[in-house]
């Protein structure tokens, strides 16, 4: 698939940009600072209705406006699809698919897919568990839109599991007063039967790209080392192996929440579960996070998200990939091995302060970014 | 801040559910401009719902008499009872015709984000209802969210030990939804596909 066309109206630095893209490879050049990196941003929100860079929506209308809008027309196969989304911070977003109202917003979610690489992606490796859990998720969302409303379900539970156990707490503490376990009960079964259905996915997924992040890791280092993914889950002891039939990760689920109750109560906040959990990564028999050298944190992080690419490719449509400013952070050998790797996807957008930082046979369409406004080279 | 009485106004109307600070402030400004007889009309409509509406003594629907008109009417079928959040949903489940037994509703859904626990809803007004035996089935007609789903776990796993054939609505309503924006026809649906609970 590709962006055939993109249309921003107070996003970010833009008040107003519209700009014609092409399948194949696009360069966004222009200095720091002057929105190359708001421009893929707003790509990449189209596609997960969320932005890389700040969890929050609010940065992301420019300065004085009270919302934005992002269009983009998608071209898949012989078939466009235009969708349109008003991001309006703090309320609901509105959708609009092929210009006509009354569509939700995750009606057209999944229609565009995109693989973004970005400056941030180290933290896939070096930063908290949180950064992983939100890999694995996108990627589960990026294959089936129906993951975002498991994701949001989970989360709700998970928001009123820690209401109770937090007033819980609170009696308890102030007036020894006994909690109600009829209740928590009723929580932890929701808990355990919308966290097994993300813990199975995430399993899964783990599973799969295993030997995809192996091989991409390998073609983009000469050195060795065996880059392995290991799901860690909260409900289990380290080393214990999770099954993977939904019914029996409910019981798994709901057997480390009776174990977790007492410090649970004392504590007031939900102790196990996928929102506790990590996706460890090692090279060889040390953990990645830690040990690994800088050159090879990249290696691994960038390998992660050519698996994601690989995974969707598989799927059927190349999802369109995103290289926001990677190349300056890489070596000269790890520029060229990513280039040939992604050079065959259907759309590569890649943007760069230096051009050249951009290997030769990344160089597309030009396209020059300067203070909020884009114009394509000739 | 505005002077007192404008001030109240505002205040007052900001406490009605949906209604922040700029929504209140708003209608404030209207009703002072308003024609006399129009806010007293208002006045009438809102000072009649609260002396002339109550809740049914038996099953807590809005009602104008001790019992509502459902309670009173010798043809509903009093074996069968089905529980619901709020009255509105009555009304909804009304409209189908698809049920002919009687009501029970809750005033809520268990949510602790809002400090709702079972304790703030009329649960022990239910067991009291089924403690003749009269009463076989109950059907679990809370919200398809996550707050109504919960709600009905956790009365199905109380009234476990009662024997009675516990049901939910079945799935095809609108999931994350209210009751009451369920169409007829899907809502109909749903009661006569409606699953036993076994917990
Ligand atoms: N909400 C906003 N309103 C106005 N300007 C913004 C907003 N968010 C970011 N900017 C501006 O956008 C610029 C950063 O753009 P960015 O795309 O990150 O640059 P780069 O070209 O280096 O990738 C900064 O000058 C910043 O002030
Ligand atoms: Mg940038
Ligand atoms: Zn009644």
């Amino acid at each position: 698939m590709y962006v055939s066309h993109l249309q921003l109206a107070d996003y970010r630095s833009y008040e107003a940009a519209n700009l014609e893209l092409e399948p194949g490879i696009s360069t966004f050049v222009g200095p720091n600072g002057q929105g190359k990196t708001n421009l893929v941003e707003a790509i990449g929100y189209v596609a997960t209705h969320g932005s890389h860079r700040v969890a929050n929506d609010a940065p992301l209308v420019r300065r004085g406006a009270e919302r934005a809008i992002v269009r983009a027309a998608v071209v898949r196969g012989d078939r466009r699809a235009v969708i349109e989304l008003e991001i309006n911070p703090g309320k609901a977003n509105r959708a609009r698919l092929n210009r006509s109202a009354g569509t939700r917003p995750r009606d057209v979610l999944g229609i565009l897919r995109t693989v973004l690489f970005a400056p941030e992606d180290l933290s896939l490796v070096k930063g908290d568990p949180g950064e992983r859990r939100r890999f694995l998720d996108e990627l589960l969302v990026a294959r089936a839109p129906r993951y975002a409303g498991v994701r949001s379900d989970y989360e709700r539970v998970l928001k009123q599991r820690n209401a109770l156990l937090k007033s819980a707490s609170a009696r308890y503490f102030k007036q020894r007063a006994e909690p109600d376990l009829t209740t928590l009960e009723v929580w932890d079964q929701h808990l355990a039967e919308a966290g097994a259905e993300l813990l199975g996915a995430r399993l899964v997924l783990a599973a799969e790209l295993q030997p995809l992040v192996e091989k991409a890791y390998g073609e983009l280092t000469s050195s060795a080392g065996s880059p392995a993914l290991h799901y860690r889950s909260s409900a289990v002891e380290e080393g214990d192996e999770l099954p993977v039939d939904r019914p029996q990760l409910v019981d798994v689920l709901r057997a480390a929440l009776a174990e977790a109750r007492p410090q649970e109560l004392r504590r007031g906040v939900s102790l196990v579960g996928p929102h506790r959990d990590d996706l460890q990564l090692r090279l060889g028999d040390l953990p990645a996070k830690g040990y690994a050298s800088q050159g090879e944190s990249w290696s691994f992080a960038l390998a992660l998200r050519l698996a994601g690419f690989e995974l969707l490719r598989a799927d059927g449509d190349d999802p369109v990939l995103i290289l926001d400013d990677v190349f300056a952070e890489l070596d000269s050998e790890r520029r060229r091995k990513l280039a040939e790797h992604v050079r065959t996807a259907e759309q590569v957008l890649v943007s760069a302060a230096v051009p050249g930082d951009v290997p030769p046979e990344l160089m597309g369409a030009r396209y020059r970014v300067r203070e909020g406004t884009v114009e394509r080279e000739r | 801040m505005y002077e007192g009485a404008v001030q109240n106004l505002i205040d007052e109307l900001g406490r009605l559910p949906g209604v922040g600070p700029k929504s209140a402030q708003r209608i404030a400004f209207h009703l002072l401009s308003a024609e006399t007889a129009d806010v007293k009309r208002l006045v009438g409509a809102l000072v009649e719902v609260k002396e002339r509406v109550r809740f049914c003594s038996v099953c807590g629907n809005v009602a104008e008499e001790s019992e509502c008109r459902i309670c009173r009417d010798p043809r509903r079928d009093t074996s069968v009872i089905c529980v619901v959040e709020e009255s509105k949903d009555v009304v909804a489940i009304e409209r189908t015709r698809e049920f002919r037994g009687r009501y029970h509703v809750l005033g809520g859904a268990i949510s602790p984000i809002e400090g709702v626990g079972p304790d703030d809803l009329r649960i022990k007004e239910l067991m009291t209802r089924l403690a003749d035996g009269q009463v076989t089935e109950l059907i679990l007609a809370t919200d398809p969210n996550l707050e109504g789903e919960a709600t009905a776990t956790y009365l199905a796993r109380l009234l476990k030990p009662l024997g009675l054939r516990v049901t939910r609505l079945a799935s095809g309503l609108p999931v994350g939804g209210d009751l009451e924006y369920a169409d007829e026809v899907t809502l109909g649906r749903a009661f006569e596909g409606r699953r036993s609970l076994d917990f």
